[in-house]
């Protein structure tokens, strides 16, 4: 296609000039475009999606004076057991006087985000404020459970939160049910 | 009646315009991408419907996963800064080759002890599952565990170049069992770090 004039060589050609046959210019750009734009989804796609989320987690401060601790109202505490199997018990109350008996639940839509709406609304109409959670979760459970319920917790707007370490009798309690 | 001849034409288009616009964007997205660094240790984020993004500076991330957990901060000064603390700390010299060597690494999970190890191994060697045991969390003695020290020294560090707090997450491995992340909670919260981010990736509402 592209010949170089050397001129001064003469060898070969005697005479007559030699001239390349004209072609088109015209290049075929259809699979290069393709390919340009299976790189541009990829890149795009890599960039925007694999940045992880990060989930803001406030604790409690761990403060040993005993001075400045408040004392929560049992009637208004709901207290999350997170055992192992994924699965989670809940009572509202003392752990040796529950409101309600321990009930274990699934964790998603239809477990444990129904009974945390289905309370808050009932705490909110008997007693005029907003309904606390603790989240205790046992030696048995994984990490995923953790957020998993801390995402239940956003989802329902439950403002009053905190994780709180399990104490004996509610892992007596998981293990009467067979979730530890 | 004369038939109406309707004159042919190429149904070529010019592709010229278009595969421009195309290198275009695709010079864009290669230029902002950020490459993927190489992890030591590679976790399963647990998913959340939370929609807020990790920061990219002035932050210290936490990795647990099969019960190891290494640590590593972002910022090459400020890993330099940690590790000339940390040496300090526990009477171990690093040359300035090695200095130069970890504040290349993304992050690192040894006893202090066998750092030197781990900073003369190239990269590839280094990220080797199963070669690094993950930082001690355990204290010994009077002394607060290695992982307490470390956490300590880059909030300092930060502190110092950057004048910023640093922000804490913690990236565990969904299969983690609790009490290794209660763990580094304790360990968080014995130096009043109340608040910290948990890393994880992105789920529907249900």
């Amino acid at each position: 296609m592209a010949e170089l004039d050397t001129g001064g060589g003469g060898g070969k050609h005697k005479g007559g000039k030699v001239r390349s046959k004209k072609q088109s210019t015209r290049v075929d750009m259809t699979p290069m475009v393709d390919l340009m734009f299976l790189l541009i989804t990829f890149f795009m796609l890599t960039t925007t999606l694999a940045k992880p989320q990060a989930m803001d987690l406030a604790m409690p401060d761990k403060n040993d004076n005993k001075q400045d601790q408040l004392d929560v109202a049992d009637t208004r505490t709901m207290t999350l057991l997170l055992g192992n199997k994924n699965r989670i018990e809940w009572y509202i109350g003392l752990v040796d006087n529950p409101k309600t008996p321990p009930t274990v639940e699934n964790y998603g839509k239809d477990g444990i985000r129904k009974a945390i709406l289905d309370k808050a609304k009932e705490i909110k109409a008997a007693t005029g404020k907003d309904l606390i959670v603790l989240v205790k979760p046992s030696d048995k459970s994984n990490y995923r459970n953790l957020v998993d319920i801390l995402d239940e917790i956003k989802i329902t707007n439950v403002q009053q939160y905190a994780i709180v370490d399990i104490t004996e009798p509610e892992i007596g309690l998981l293990k009467r049910d067979g979730i530890y | 009646m004369p038939k109406v001849k309707v004159p042919r034409k190429s149904t070529a288009i010019d592709m010229t315009a278009m595969c421009d616009v195309a290198s275009l964007l695709l010079t864009f997205f290669i230029l902002t991408a950020t490459a993927r660094q190489p992890e030591p240790l590679t976790v399963d984020t647990p998913t959340s419907t939370v929609k807020i993004k990790v920061p990219e500076t002035d932050i210290g991330t936490i990795t647990v996963g099969e019960g190891k957990v290494f640590f590593g901060v972002k910022g090459q000064d400020i890993r330099i800064a940690m590790l000339e603390k940390m040496g300090e700390r526990y009477k171990i010299q690093f040359t300035p080759e090695e200095k130069k060597r970890f504040s290349l690494m993304e992050s690192f999970g040894v006893d202090i002890h066998q750092l030197k190890q781990i900073i003369a191994l190239s990269g590839a060697d280094r990220n080797k599952p199963g070669l690094q045991q993950g930082i001690p969390l355990d204290s010994v003695g009077q002394s607060p565990s290695q992982m307490h020290e470390w956490l300590y020294q880059a909030r300092i560090a930060t502190k110092e170049i950057n004048d910023k707090q640093m922000r804490v997450s913690i990236k565990g491995d969904s299969k983690e069992q609790y009490p290794t992340v209660k763990k580094i909670i304790d360990i968080l919260q014995k130096q009043k770090v109340n608040k910290f981010s948990l890393i994880t990736s992105l789920e529907g509402m249900d």
